[in-house]
């Protein structure tokens, strides 16, 4: 069974289309990922398979159920900025909110607490973050936090880990970092990682697999097949190139703006701008 | 002179024993313990939260509750709790554009604070001979707690206790980070309300033993202390508890044998404990966790 299916899946936010007639097939355990212009609803796929979104058209089946059934079998992290400065609560607890941080009751000193404690330096030292796991979240640099949202979200061994551009915000060593950490956890543990991200670079060594998505829908394939003049200027009708830099890194130009696109008016609209994918 | 006539000897042990000989005393230390220790959990909440501000609001609101009850022949109790609950539902019910906190509706909430205020003012001047207790409404006051508030002080904070103690894990996860915790399934937004009512409840408690104005030192300050001190979850709670109690206890103590107002030694004991706490946080030995070792 497929991680992931998507049938003619179309989603409506505010009444506008962000996306439409979306086929796509993930395997399970491959690093994928979904890339697109401002807009485009990458973000919005994630909370669609979340089940947060309801869909307008079509269906997506996650593990063959429908969204938002089992979302204990999903880690997911949100995009954000960072935690407060002023939150005072220490990174070994962020990580284990995502063991029992949705339990009622009291939290017992009882053989289950020990395990729990036990599972969580596990994931603290899975990701790295054993020198600062210990101080407050809110004095953790970007990078540290987001290495323990990572360990918070693989806690009960999730076999489908969502980022929502995790990379967003980080430094450039530090983006390298934690690409590099997400990629050994996808093949490490098994898990099958769906990532949002705005510049392709920094994980392109890496995946398996990226979903375009554009204004015909999706293209979903190896980074070889999609990531091509011919592949987007199809989807987006639209002339676009991709060009190779000299180090490997790959430059979208001539996206037009997810923004100014509609269902109905995209014969209006010709390409923009030069806009690369960083 | 001193509040009930007692002096201060060096006698410690007498001194304390002073300090039970009258029921009034005895009342005034239940409702301080009950007051304490609810204000100092569920104020730990707020702070984690950052939603001091709707605290403030609400203690604001229960002036007004509070003396319109006494205007029209009601307990205070009763307008303090009426106010602060209703007032609680109304801030939930505002819209949230920021992902925590309402800092959009500060404005809205800045006008009704002033107004809620001036109808305290025009409640107490309609009852007429009434100037006394408006002080006491606002600064504190902690003569004259009957048995039945004792019972009904008590009752609410176990219940508060209790509410919290049952959402904690989950409350923590939506304070701290509401979009991971509604994916896993939390109703962060149900909590929140939840949440506020709670808070309402709290502050109304808090009010009748330090006022309205001063509902701050039992809500933030114990809360506020503790977090300086440890960043472990379940030993800042427990300490704000404790810091809380001394607040109230040493408060109380001190009034008892002075004749100003309790209001201010509770007020002057919660800023010394919370500066003890700020020193110790920064003392030599201490992990050190300085705003600069942060990196963006």
């Amino acid at each position: 069974m497929n991680a992931l299916s998507f049938r003619s899946a179309r989603v409506d936010l505010g009444g506008r289309t962000v996306w439409q007639g979306v086929d796509l097939e993930i395997p399970e355990r491959e690093f994928v990922a979904i890339l697109g212009p401002n807009g485009s609803g990458k973000s919005t796929m994630l909370n669609a398979i979340l089940g947060l979104v309801p869909l307008a058209a079509g269906e997506i089946l996650v593990h063959g159920r429908r969204p938002g059934v089992s979302n204990h079998d999903i880690g997911y992290l949100p995009q954000r900025r960072s935690f407060d400065p002023a939150v005072r609560i220490r990174g070994v607890d962020i990580v284990r909110l995502g063991l029992d941080g949705d339990r009622y009751g009291i939290p017992l000193p009882n053989a289950r607490s020990r395990r729990e404690r036990a599972r969580v330096e596990e994931l603290v030292e899975l990701v790295g973050a054993s020198d600062y796991a210990h101080r407050p979240i809110g004095q953790c640099s970007g990078g540290e936090q987001q290495r323990l949202l990572i360990a918070q979200a693989l806690a009960r061994r999730p076999p489908l880990l969502l980022l929502d551009e995790p990379l967003d915000s980080l430094d450039l060593p530090n983006q390298a970092g934690v690409a590099a950490l997400v990629s050994n956890i996808c093949r490490a543990v098994g898990v099958t990682v769906l990532i949002v991200a705005h510049d392709v670079n920094p994980i392109l060594t890496y995946l398996d697999r990226v979903v375009y998505l554009g204004r015909g829908g999706a293209v979903s394939g190896s980074p070889d097949t999609v990531l091509t003049t011919e592949t987007l200027t199809d989807l987006y009708q639209a002339p676009i190139e991709v060009l190779h830099a000299s180090d490997g890194r790959l430059v979208v130009v001539g996206q037009p703006e997810a923004a100014s696109y509609h269902p109905d008016l995209h014969h209006a609209h010709g390409p923009h701008g030069p806009h690369g994918t960083h | 002179m001193t509040m009930a006539g007692v002096d201060l000897t060096w006698n410690i042990a007498r001194d304390v024993n002073n300090l039970f000989a009258y029921h009034f005393m005895v009342n005034a230390f239940r409702a301080g313990t009950a007051v304490a220790v609810v204000a100092a959990v569920v104020g730990w909440f707020m702070v984690l939260r950052e939603e001091t501000f709707a605290g403030h609001t609400l203690s604001v609101v229960g002036f007004p509750g509070a003396a319109g009850a006494v205007w029209l022949g009601l307990s205070a109790s009763l307008g303090f709790f009426a106010f602060c609950v209703t007032a609680a539902l109304f801030i939930a019910a505002l819209p949230r554009r920021t992902r925590r906190g309402f800092s959009e509706e500060s404005a809205v909430i800045g006008t009704l604070q002033a107004f809620a205020l001036a109808c305290g003012l025009l409640f107490a001047s309609l009852y007429a001979g009434f100037l006394n207790g408006v002080t006491a409404l606002l600064f504190g006051n902690f003569l004259g707690i009957t048995n039945g508030q004792v019972a009904t002080l008590v009752i609410t904070a176990a219940v508060c206790v209790v509410v919290v103690a049952l959402v904690y894990r989950p409350l923590v996860f939506a304070s701290v980070d509401p979009d991971v915790a509604t994916a896993r399934g939390i109703r962060a937004r149900a909590l929140s309300v939840l949440f506020l009512v709670v808070l309402g409840v709290a502050v109304a408690a808090a009010a009748q033993i330090t006022g309205a104005l001063l509902v701050f030192a039992l809500l933030v300050v114990p809360a506020a202390a503790a977090q300086a001190v440890t960043a472990r979850p379940a030993a800042s709670l427990a300490l704000a508890v404790g810091f809380g109690l001394a607040i109230a206890w040493i408060g109380l103590a001190i009034a008892y044998y002075s004749p100003y107002p309790v209001g201010f030694w509770i007020s002057a004991v919660a800023l010394a404990i919370y500066s003890a706490a700020r020193l110790f946080a920064r003392s030599p030995g201490r992990r050190p966790v300085p705003a600069g070792s942060r990196v963006a």
